[in-house]
């Protein structure tokens, strides 16, 4: 490609003239859709002072003693957090501080136990929903008390280059801004929300049911076995898919002729879709002779095996088409990572007598674990949600598990699990909605926990 | 892998080296040092030894395609024929892919998927080029919120809201009169896109937009004019992730898209599996890899754009 400035305008331009056409005709073409959408918008808008009102409303009747629980938690929350922030950073009114984080945990933890209304703090309910109750009103908590933190702690910043219209930048944030409310905070609060009713049997409407369904669901056995099969489906994912492409990513990031060409043979398969992988394992793991493995099986060693059809060997095929299908993502990073170790620490542990073994354990691995720690997260993520395209084309969840399929199928993966429940004909929605946040919990835990502890602890002689 | 969300690693302590995935792709030779010297006297023993192992693993990968290419070729009964037929190819990958094209209508489906990739994929980067331009040059009350905001959403994945949203989707009958603009527009911001723009936007000299003030620039024609030309790896690093990912997806559009002329590429490759009793697996073969084209030849021809992109320093 040429560095020319001008070649770069004329490329801007001619990629602007695309996107003016692209959008052109796709306003033209689905025009009915964006009139609905705004109606739809403009619908919801309208109907904003009215919620206000609902929700005063609700404030109103609720008991005083209801309420008093999670007011509490969070100024406590609030206080003491806002306390373990600030201890390090000079403010210069500590005391108004501390208090104003209890005000901003009181109010941010009304957040979450508003849309469970407060249905916890009720006197008759069990241990178990009490007790998630707290937790679900400590996370509320959290959710304004980050960015009153990122406040405290902002940094004084010079007036140079900046543009001064601030009216500007509101407008150009607000499509993303609008996008994320509509498409992605709604949407989650409507899960929470369905997720907190459950159809009685013989009557077809809904009925509140407080964390009604997490209970069931934990006492639920397919949904342990479901549970429990996603677990070691991951752990399996995981461990293989991140080991094999460290030691393939030591093996590529070796100095010879044509690494780049190896590099894109290793790393290619990251392109390909569940779906595709699905099938192409299908073919190779299909009973009878005409599969690949099973006629090298049957030649190699006079065994046939009916690897979709066995509970064990099915999740293996899984997991052995999932690892195939993210190790070239995972070997890509690896070998970034690689790259960036510093040859003088290895040479000189070798000079102090370090092996091999020794230099990579100690000095290379520790090095990498930014790496390593990112690649878990999107692994961990692929075989709890990427994985769906896989199931569905290998087993579709099969094959059953234990006496007549009492515990389901044995790769009914919970997000193979949560589809199918929720979009069968008559399908309990509720229960559907509240996998859906269990799943959503697991995952953002994870992330989190590797923004909060892994990125501040895991580097070393800075 | 399609994951639409990577936010690249912290970085490692020593990121003046320049630890990126470009430069690792680049393999200079470092010159010069004992151990240097020491490892060229044993150059020849080892170099081999590389040379086949990675050859070795190169095969192991390669396999399932090379027999999913090679079951393409054949018909119906030959791909059940025992022993299965590995050599030499048969001659029906032409009839195969014409079925394709002709009975499951292949052409319609990537034309369909193309079209949403394509609006996912501006829509993405234009979103997070605006956000990312009001982060880095604006100073605004709410900026820290608004900026949390957005942050708070890469948490949240699209997996677990896909409930409702299908609810909202039969309110606005995009499902039924509009599947184009149900796969792409509740997916038309972007966390990461908007990060990877703040955090490229961050590192570039402030004097330019300070200079294009002085000029009289506004917000916008700075953007197209000097931080746009700047950015092009790092957009076309987020466009071939986001296009990837867009062209693989399946979940989502399995569960909105029922008339079978909209269908999306994924769909139809689920379809030649389960059209008829037996498996068809020539076809089905076939299916996956003309699915597998467009990503595949656009991730070995921008490889090394893409690898440029994702510099995974994050310098100050």
């Amino acid at each position: 490609m040429e560095d020319s400035p001008r070649f770069e305008r004329l490329w801007t331009r001619t990629v602007l003239v695309g996107v003016v056409v692209l959008s052109a005709y796709l306003l033209i073409t689905e025009w009915d859709g964006f009139v609905r959408l705004a109606a739809w918008f403009w619908a919801g808008l309208s109907a904003a002072p009215q919620s206000l009102s609902n929700i005063a409303a609700y404030y109103a009747a609720l008991p005083f003693a209801q309420l008093l629980p999670s007011l509490i938690i969070g100024a406590l929350v609030g206080i003491g957090m806002t306390w373990r922030t600030i201890y390090h950073t000079a403010q210069p009114r500590p005391i108004l501080t501390l208090l104003g984080g209890g005000l901003v945990g009181a109010f941010s933890a009304q957040i979450l136990s508003a849309t469970i209304q407060h249905c916890t703090y009720l006197p008759e309910v069990a241990a178990a929903e009490t007790i998630g109750g707290w937790v679900i009103t400590a996370l509320s908590a959290m959710m304004f008390l980050v960015p009153y933190w990122a406040y405290l702690k902002r940094a004084p910043v010079s007036q140079a280059g900046y543009f001064r219209q601030r009216g500007l930048a509101y407008a150009f944030l607000a499509p993303t801004l609008v996008s994320l409310f509509v498409f992605l905070y709604y949407p989650s609060v409507q899960t929470i929300l369905l997720s907190l009713n459950a159809r009685r049997f013989p009557i077809r409407t809904e009925k509140f049911v407080c964390l009604g369904n997490y209970v069931s669901l934990a006492e639920d056995a397919i949904y342990q076995s479901s549970f429990v099969t996603t677990v070691l489906i991951t752990l399996a994912i995981v461990t293989l898919s991140l080991a094999i492409a460290l030691g393939v990513a030591v093996l590529a990031s070796q100095k010879v002729r044509g690494a780049s060409i190896y590099r894109t043979f290793l790393i290619w398969p990251f392109a390909l879709s569940p779906v595709v992988t699905g099938v192409i394992f299908l073919a190779l793991f299909r009973d009878g002779q005409a599969g690949l493995i099973n006629y090298v099986l049957t030649s190699g060693f006079g065994a046939e095996v009916s690897w979709l059809r066995t509970p064990d060997l099915a999740r293996w095929v899984i997991v052995i088409a999932s690892v195939w299908n993210i190790l070239g993502f995972n070997i890509l990073f690896y070998v970034a990572g690689l790259q960036g170790v510093p040859p003088e620490l290895l040479e000189a542990a070798a000079i102090d007598g370090a092996n091999k073994p020794q230099r990579f354990f100690s000095i290379t691995f520790p090095l990498l674990s930014p790496y390593t720690f990112f690649l878990l997260i999107t692994n961990v993520t692929y075989s709890f949600y990427g994985i769906y395209g896989v199931v569905d084309a290998l087993t579709s969840g099969g094959p059953p598990v234990g006496p007549a399929g009492i515990y389901g199928g044995a790769t009914n993966v919970l997000i193979f699990k949560l589809y199918e429940d929720a979009f069968t004909p008559g399908a309990p929605i509720g229960s559907a909605a509240a996998q859906a946040i269990i799943l959503f919990i697991c995952i953002a835990g994870l992330t989190l926990f590797q923004f909060r502890f892994v990125e501040s602890r895991v580097t070393y002689a800075e | 892998m399609p994951n639409e969300n990577p936010s690249p690693p912290s970085p490692l302590s020593h990121k003046e080296r320049g630890g990126t995935i470009a430069n690792s792709l680049s393999h200079k030779e470092r010159g010069g040092t004992i151990a240097n010297s020491l490892s060229h006297m044993r150059r020849g023993r080892t170099r081999w030894g590389v040379h086949l192992a990675l050859i070795v693993v190169c095969g192991l990968i390669c396999i399932p395609a090379l027999y999913a290419l090679q079951l393409a070729t054949l018909t119906f009964d030959a791909a059940f024929r025992s022993p299965p037929q590995l050599f030499p190819p048969g001659n029906d990958l032409v009839e195969n892919v014409s079925a394709l094209f002709t009975r499951l209508q292949f052409g319609n489906l990537m034309l369909n998927t193309t079209i949403v990739a394509l609006v996912v994929v501006v829509g993405k980067t234009a979103l997070s080029l605006l956000a990312g331009l009001a982060f880095v040059y604006f100073q605004f009350p709410g900026k820290t919120f608004l900026f949390f905001v957005v942050l708070l959403t890469l948490l949240m994945p699209t997996e677990i809201i896909l409930l409702p949203l299908f609810r909202m989707m039969s309110e606005l009958e995009w499902g039924s009169l509009n599947p184009r603009l149900a796969l792409t527009v509740p997916f038309l911001a972007s966390a990461t896109g908007v990060f990877l723009f703040r955090q490229h936007f961050a590192n570039i000299p402030r004097e330019l937009a300070e200079a294009a003030q002085l000029d009289g620039a506004t917000p916008l024609r700075f953007l197209s004019n000097v931080l746009i030309p700047m950015s092009w790896n790092v957009i076309g690093a987020q466009a071939l992730i986001q296009f990837i990912a867009t062209w693989n997806a399946y979940l989502w559009p399995v569960l909105i898209v029922q008339d079978a002329s909209q269908y999306v590429i994924q769909q139809g490759v689920r379809s030649a599996s389960s059209s008829g009793g037996q498996t068809d697996f020539g076809l089905l073969m076939a299916a996956g890899i003309i699915a597998s084209l467009p990503p595949l030849l656009l991730f070995i021809l921008l490889q090394r754009q893409f690898m440029n992109g994702f510099a995974l320093t994050r310098d100050k």
